[in-house]
């Protein structure tokens, strides 16, 4: 198969894998399609109940919009850092062929 | 698989902090030295450490009705090494504990060593047998980037399970308690994550020609 079909496959996949949860799953009790780092803090209290936290954030974002917006930046860096790479790696490679364009 | 700051008592996270650093210090001697004998290793390292940012930023949507995040390292294990991979993985973890509440400073020892650490040795050493016992190389990459995600979450579970043991089993129980809470969610996630490292290597491949540089297409990364 050709790499850009199988690229669009894998693709295709993954979007599927995400979209299909939020079709046909219902969620159990609680919060819809809450986090599973923090349904951890529900079974600590069952295990030992009353734990107390010993240390807090240093800085917690105001809102959770602001939240959002910090990953929505974690992410764009990442993208831009992966994306930079592969336009590096094509602009190069495209002058190898043709050293002219 | 973020622990959340002050959830492991102190002496767990100072211990985490202990066994994961002799890790990182390697892996910061291995990326330095790296980039004096390579300048055009930075863009490697750009790649992959841009990868993890963007997974480990993604909670998605899961089967169970839960949400969680692929954590990105297997494809940086795989090019660059898993001591190198570990530092950048660890990175991406301070990132959150200090601008996004998410993780902690006083668990970024455990939180490093199960995603950045364990990741990284169960990505590069799944790949590493794929390779050797003829694997096809995309399902290679594939099969190391789901387990170490899921070992990632397993390592977690068993950080958790030690902390809090359960007043009858044991930290045995505890651990199989915090394991059911990641894993079902967590399996789909693995798969997509999977899937989304082959599609990343694949993109970087076809640009690449025949730069040997880019260990992980056909061999394995030191």
């Amino acid at each position: 198969m050709k790499t850009k079909t199988t690229n669009v496959l894998l693709a295709g996949a993954t979007v599927a894998l995400s979209v299909l949860p939020l079709v046909c799953s219902r969620p159990a009790t609680g919060e819809a399609f809450s986090g599973s780092d923090g349904q951890v803090g529900a079974v600590i209290e069952q295990l030992r109940p009353g734990y107390r936290l010993w240390f807090s954030p240093l800085w917690v974002p105001p809102s959770s919009e602001i939240e959002s917006s910090l990953f929505g930046l974690q992410a764009a860096i990442g993208a831009g850092a992966l994306c930079y790479a592969l336009g590096y790696l094509r602009g190069s490679s495209n002058r190898m062929k043709d050293p002219n364009a | 698989m973020h622990i959340m700051e002050g959830y492991l008592p102190i002496e767990h996270a100072l211990g985490w902090s202990v066994v994961s650093a002799p890790f990182l210090g390697f892996g910061f001697y291995r990326l330095s030295s790296r980039i004096k004998e390579d300048s055009s290793a930075k863009l490697f390292l750009g790649a992959c450490a841009g990868f993890a940012f963007v997974l480990s930023a993604l909670k998605l949507p899961s089967l169970t009705g839960s949400c969680s995040h692929p954590t990105g390292v297997g494809l940086g294990a795989i090019l660059l090494g898993p001591a190198t991979m570990s530092v950048l993985g660890a990175v991406v973890l301070l990132f959150q504990a200090l601008f996004l509440a998410h993780g902690g400073l006083t668990t970024l020892g455990a939180n490093a060593f199960s995603m950045a650490i364990v990741g990284s040795f169960v990505a590069w050493s799944v790949h590493a047998v794929s390779i050797r016992v003829r694997v096809p190389v995309g399902a290679a990459i594939f099969l190391s980037a789901l387990l170490s995600d899921l070992a990632t979450y397993a390592t977690t579970a068993l950080q958790l399970g030690l902390a809090f043991p359960d007043s009858q089993g044991g930290s045995v129980v505890s651990t199989a308690r915090f394991l059911l809470v990641f894993l079902p969610t967590q399996l789909p996630l693995a798969v997509s994550e999977g899937l989304l490292t082959v599609f990343v290597i694949n993109l970087l491949g076809s640009h690449l020609g025949d730069d040997k540089r880019f260990h992980g297409l056909t061999g394995v990364a030191r």
